[in-house]
């Protein structure tokens, strides 16, 4: 059965410029077609939203900091695991899902298409052994670059072709997709228990600062003309006052234009936007500056963004910003995994109750709204919780919720116990723009597949795309009675498809699918140097053999889709 | 009032999980209803009726429903599991799990308990006329947040892992308990009649611990304070006074730093 | 002729290291030589070779007899038992790889067993430890570029994990620590004077089952605060002085075995040891890590955790995943006489668990997929015997830091001997044909 026809639905697709007329869609053989015969599986889409598969910039689903989180959070499935039910796998985990669980969650909201948003190359193996075992979602997992001891050096010598020589060789050991980089710097001065909390604090002994890195890695992405630009979690994250750290950060990217062959338009995107738009001095006159950053943003267009709402539930943290992650656990006295990796990174996890009768909680709550509602693009701001840090990404049909209903916005600024706080610190109170279901479908599907490089294989249901479809029981034409039906539509979609075959029906998975990984394979000239390099800091620091550290088997990365970029000029 | 008894007339080959015998799900059911509630031997699903002899009634509510459980249920599981009101007299032994979870209402166990009974319990009372396994009241793996309520008494001996991560709510043993003693406790009052044995209040926070008898080997992180004289269940005493953990980290309550307090009778 | 295999990995222990040297024959059918590996892991390669290995699965017959029969029999065996039984148990799971310990969770999944590996004897406090406080860790080559204060509580390296100190912990020079040993000082706590404790700079000769008690001292003297005379049996200005030193350095790392996990207080033990890590992070950065023993124990770990969503003793048999060590770990279920089924792969059980919860093995229908004869081979009822992992398939495996190296096949196996991976294969498909499963 390969032929389908999702029959008068109201169609959504920025790709396209369609909003909300009725259409059909046809699928054939894995792909949008114009038409199929008359064979084709009809689904009836009368009174339903149509829109592409949805696609997550930014979550943290597999590998080794996810799987501690579960290791160490037994209480996290305490009473809330389901059963095994025909094809699908028992599942568990309220913040920290286990992969089976993963995977079904996102296709039941419409989800197709998920990144990793850090991998410890070292652990690169672990991440594609859980990326594997998440069914039907495509995913990629993202290296971080931004403490490694290679581009560290490189950068200090501004040698610019030598950094983007490794950082193709890096993609291509450990199956990777992007450059992201994570608390630049800082995390290094973590291995000592240090930080670097602004782009000019100089990382010990390496004597370079974050500001460097972040350049020299937007340069080595240009040169390579990577799909996606540098992905970054910038320096200083969480802290009162951070939101100064942040466009520091941002101004970086001022008159770099990108480079490359797959229509994205951006050099920097920065996540988890909420995270790094604080303003006071401390946590009593804790303030909103969401207006700050999305002014910048709004007026830079080299930039995309994601936002990283605040769900308002009890969640764990957990990043590569391992010394934040070691300021978290002073902070709330709960229980404090850490994990450096040498030459590469690290990582922390620290479970955190956003508690709507906390004003902090509250404030966050309210920037990560203010953030989606104050940019003006919606191709260039995408909707995420930094799953699981500022919440489950289960919970996205809410925050949709939040988005689209001023009314929503305003029972829960009613429920705060502090809610005068709320509306002193931050503007959200006097926000009545509402999202529309164009602009949303631009938010979480053309938006990010554009940023990360795959609008011509995702995002959007132009012909020739990959079927992946969702469709919601949401009219667009009712008038929406009661929020609460926002939530509940697009909890559980009434179908799904990935790659043109049916994976959920009415809220439910019906195929565990085929999913692929995404990774960037670069070729680059050869750097007889760098493979020295390479092979010099196997030999003397690594506690792992080069030849093991390349070895990424078969079995690991079953169903691969590499996406070819030749960067021998 | 209503009661419900049961009683055990076909012991299981393994063990039974029982979750359903609580007021809660009994509340508003006949005997027969009763009998068809499910119960669980490894992965084979089956009913009560198939393993107990069930008669009476339950009440409208579980504060109107009281159960009696009769007969050998050394291998049953969960009795009383997540009860928030009414009744359970247990005349025999019974196995893990008993009162595990409770928010409210009372439970009698006439006999012995294994592990885990009140396990994060958040009211009620639990009475053990017997003697108590490890872990008493004690937070679920991995959860920092313990019993947080309501009372538990055990006339015999109780196990290690007592109060693990309590944050409130009563526990008092009349005989011995063994080693873990209220360890990373934050609140909460225990009260040991007999011996307790070592690791006594390791990692606490805060809370209050009253031993009567010896304690083996105090934890270097309790600091002497002096002599009280305290009445503890009626009875008036003098007691040595310890402050700690000294190790661990505390809490400043209107400028006072908070400790947890460790009483042994003189 | 011969050839020569480089950066094989040895399937023993926890250290795992990836650097070791086979020469095997030119048809890759024998094994002749190792190098690089210490005295346990060249026993591991070299013993494979033995010429009275067990080649064919055996079932044990009524008079107490081994009749040989073949793989299909041994399949249908393990699948009927499974999925007849009401409270299977699937333990070991630590000396096999991570592709068949994926397929092992199918089929506890779909037969609705218990799944437990050998952390239950082992490590698995250190897990609940963990789940209570957390665990400030990290990879082994941090140790070998940073470290210079390094402390083995209640763990022997120079006999457990022979090449841990000249591999990470002691003897590598480093990229911050160019002088290698010289640039580290060695704290070892154990009660015995072991051959690691006569390498220490200092060695505090804690009495038995006091380890908790003289852990909360070393916290209460980073505070400065009163202490007795002495704890433990160590004199309070000896403990002073050690926390003094390990506040002095600038990365110092925990390495912890047996003699803490095991003994009284078990999680609590490494529970206070954490909380002494986390303590010196507020002075200096320090870490902590287990010395894992199997060589993928920490790897089973990873696979029910991300598939589960707990690290070991996990219940299935209500169709969802449940987890509390005491009531769903393997020793107390097997004493309480709570299973009716034994299906044990990679581990020894009948060496290693108490003698209560062995002889219930001896009276249920009972599997063991083990290349060896063992005392669990001696009391099951189905011996399999499988290609040594590492040795002779590859597959993917964690190190005790956690890292994943994916062990290679240098020779081949004996003909027509399946692997762990082959033979749940076989076991998952015939065991969904009983279920009337897809």
């Amino acid at each position: 059965m390969s032929e389908y026809l999702i029959k008068n639905g109201h169609v959504f697709d920025p790709v396209q410029g369609i909003k909300g007329d009725k259409k059909d869609i046809a699928i054939n053989d894995g792909k949008i077609v114009d038409k199929v015969s008359s064979g084709a599986k009809v689904i009836d889409a009368k009174d339903k939203t149509v829109m592409a598969g949805a696609v997550e910039i930014h979550a943290h689903i597999a590998g080794p900091k996810v799987n501690l989180g579960r290791i160490y959070r037994p209480e996290d499935k305490l009473f809330s695991c389901t059963p095994t039910k025909g094809i699908e796998r028992m599942g568990g985990g309220a913040s920290i899902p286990t992969t089976f669980k993963t995977g079904y969650e996102y296709a039941k909201m419409g989800y197709t298409t998920a990144m990793e948003a850090a991998m410890p190359p070292l652990f690169s193996r672990h991440v594609h052994e859980e990326i594997r075992d998440t069914p039907i979602i495509d995913e990629a997992a993202f290296p971080v670059f931004g403490n490694n001891w290679f581009v560290l050096e490189y950068l200090k010598n501004q040698e610019i072709e030598n950094t983007a020589a490794y950082c193709a060789w890096l993609l291509r050991a450990t199956k990777g997709y992007a450059i992201k980089v994570v608390n630049p710097g800082g995390t290094e001065a973590w291995g000592w228990g240090l930080n670097c909390l602004s782009v000019n604090d100089p990382v010990p002994y390496f004597d370079i600062t974050p500001a460097e890195i972040i350049k020299g890695l937007i340069e080595a992405n240009e040169y390579l003309g990577l799909p996606h630009s540098m992905h970054i979690h910038p320096n200083n994250l969480g802290n009162p006052g951070c939101y100064q750290t942040t466009l520091d950060t941002l101004k970086i990217a001022q008159g770099i234009k990108p480079k490359n062959k797959f229509g994205r338009d951006q050099v920097m995107h920065l996540t988890h936007t909420q995270f790094h738009s604080y303003g006071g001095t401390n946590w009593g006159d804790f303030e909103s500056k969401a207006k700050e950053i999305t002014d910048y943003v709004n007026k830079n267009k080299n930039i995309t963004i994601d936002t990283g709402n605040v769900t308002l539930d009890e969640t764990t943290t957990m990043t590569a910003d391992g010394p934040f992650e070691h300021h978290l656990t002073g902070l709330n006295h709960l229980k404090w995994a850490n994990v450096d990796v040498e030459l590469e990174t690290a990582a922390g996890v620290v479970p955190y109750i956003y508690s709507p009768n906390i004003s902090v909680c509250a404030i966050q709550w309210a920037i990560g709204l203010e953030i989606a509602l104050m940019m003006k693009d919606p191709m260039r701001c995408y909707i995420t919780t930094d799953h699981p840090n500022a919440g489950p990404f289960t919970r996205y049909p809410r925050v949709i919720k939040w988005l689209m209903s001023a009314k929503a916005r305003e029972a829960q600024i009613n429920a705060f116990k502090h809610k005068d706080k709320v509306l002193s610190q931050s503007s959200i109170g006097t926000i009545d723009r509402e999202l529309s279901l164009y602009e949303l479908a631009q938010m979480t599907r053309a938006g990010p597949a554009k940023s990360l490089g795959l609008s011509a294989m995702c995002g959007g249901l132009k012909p020739g795309m990959d079927a992946d479809v969702a469709v919601y029981n949401f009219n667009p034409d009712k008038p929406v009675a009661n929020p609460e039906d926002i939530e509940k539509a697009f909890s559980r979609c009434a179908a799904v498809f990935k790659s043109g075959v049916q994976v959920v029906s009415n809220g439910d998975i019906v195929s565990n699918g085929q999913k692929r990984t995404l990774w960037v394979d670069v070729k680059v000239k050869e750097n007889p140097q760098v493979m020295r390099d390479i092979n010099e800091k196997f030999i003397k620091y690594y506690s792992m053999t080069q030849n093991n550290y390349e070895a990424l088997g078969h079995h690991f990365v079953p169903n691969p889709y590499a996406i070819e970029v030749d960067a021998t000029q | 009032m209503e009661t419900i008894t049961i009683t055990m007339k076909n012991a299981p080959a393994l063990y039974l999980e029982a979750d359903n015998i609580t007021p809660d799900t009994f509340a508003g059911k006949t005997a027969a209803q009763i009998a068809g509630l499910h119960v669980h031997e490894g992965n084979a699903t089956s009913t009560l009726g198939k393993y107990f002899e069930v008669s009476g009634g339950a009440g409208a509510t579980a504060a109107d429903t009281k159960i009696v459980v009769k007969g050998d249920v050394s291998r049953v599981k969960y009795l009383g599991f997540k009860m928030s009101a009414g009744e359970m007299v247990i005349e025999g032994n019974a196995d893990q799990y008993v009162g595990a979870w409770m928010k409210g209402g009372k439970i009698l166990a006439k006999g012995n308990v294994t592990a885990f009974a009140g396990l994060a319990m958040k009211g009620g009372e639990l009475t053990i006329e017997g003697n108590a396994g490890n872990y008493l009241g004690a937070a679920y793996r991995g959860d920092w947040r313990g019993m947080s309520g309501g009372r538990i008494v055990v006339n015999g001996n109780a196990g290690s892992d007592i109060g693990m991560y309590m944050l409130g709510g009563e526990i008092i043993v009349n005989g011995n308990v063994d080693v873990h003693l209220c360890t990373h406790a934050e609140g909460g009052k225990v009260i040991v009649k007999g011996n307790a044995n070592s690791k006594v209040g390791g990692q606490m926070v805060d809370g209050q611990i009253i031993i009567f008898g010896s304690i083996d080997t105090m934890m270097p992180g309790f600091k002497p304070a002096g002599e009280v004289e305290l009445e503890v269940e009626g009875v008036k005493a003098k007691f040595s006074h310890f402050i700690g953990d000294m190790g661990e980290r505390h809490k400043k309550r209107k400028g006072q730093v908070i400790y947890a307090n460790l009483y042994k009778k003189i | 002729m011969t050839k020569t295999i480089t950066d094989v990995i040895c399937p023993f222990c926890g250290t795992l290291c990836d650097d070791l040297e086979v020469v095997v024959s030119d048809d890759g059918k024998h094994l002749l030589e190792v190098y690089n590996s210490c005295v346990i892991g060249t026993e591991k390669f070299l013993h494979s070779q033995a010429k009275d290995r067990i080649t064919r699965p055996r079932l044990r017959q009524d008079d107490g007899s081994w009749k040989e029969i073949s793989y299909d029999e041994a399949v249908e065996y393990s699948a009927q038992m499974l999925a007849k039984a009401k409270k299977p148990m699937m333990f070991g799971w630590s000396s096999t790889n991570c592709e068949a310990q994926s397929v092992g969770n199918e089929i506890a999944e779909i037969s609705k067993a218990c799944c437990d590996n050998t952390a239950a004897t082992c490590h698995g406090t250190s897990l609940i430890a963990v789940q209570d406080i957390g665990l400030p860790s990290c990879t082994l080559g941090e140790i070998k570029n940073r470290a210079d204060r390094i402390i083995f509580w209640g763990c022997n390296p120079a006999h457990a994990h022979p090449r841990h100190m000249s591999r990470y912990s002691i003897f590598p020079r480093g990229f911050f620590t160019g002088k290698g040993q010289m640039s580290r000082k060695l704290i070892v706590v154990d009660p015995r004077v072991t051959d690691t404790a006569k390498m220490a700079d200092v060695h505090l000769q804690v009495e038995q089952g006091k380890d908790y008690e003289l852990l909360d001292a070393l916290r209460v003297a980073f505070k400065g605060e009163w202490l007795p005379d002495v704890v433990a049996g160590i004199p309070s200005e000896k403990i002073r002085e050690a926390a003094d030193l390990m506040k002095s350095g600038r990365f110092g790392i925990i390495f912890f075995g047996m003699g803490v996990t095991q003994s009284l207080g078990k999680n609590h033990n490494i529970d206070e040891a954490i909380a002494v890590t986390k303590d010196l992070n507020e002075y200096t950065k320090f870490s902590i890590m287990p010395m894992r023993g199997h060589y993928n124990v920490t790897g089973s770990g990873e696979v029910f955790a991300w598939q589960f969503g707990f690290p070991y003793s996990v219940d299935l048999t209500r169709g969802f995943a449940r987890y509390n060590p005491g009531d769903t770990s393997t020793i107390d279920l097997l004493i309480r006489g709570e299973l009716d089924a034994m299906f044990t792969i990679g581990s020894d059980p009948g060496a290693h668990f108490p003698i209560s919860a062995v002889k219930p093995i001896a009276n249920m229908p009972s599997v063991c997929v083990d290349p060896h004869l063992t005392p669990t081979s001696g009391v099951s009822k189905l011996h399999v015997p499988v290609a040594f992992n590492g040795v002779e398939c590859g597959g993917n495996c964690y190190r005790m830091d956690n890292v994943p190296i994916d062990c290679r096949k240098v020779v081949e196996p004996p003909e027509g001997m399946l692997t762990d991976e082959q033979f749940l294969i076989k076991v998952r498909d015939r065991l969904k044909q009983l279920k009337g499963v897809a």
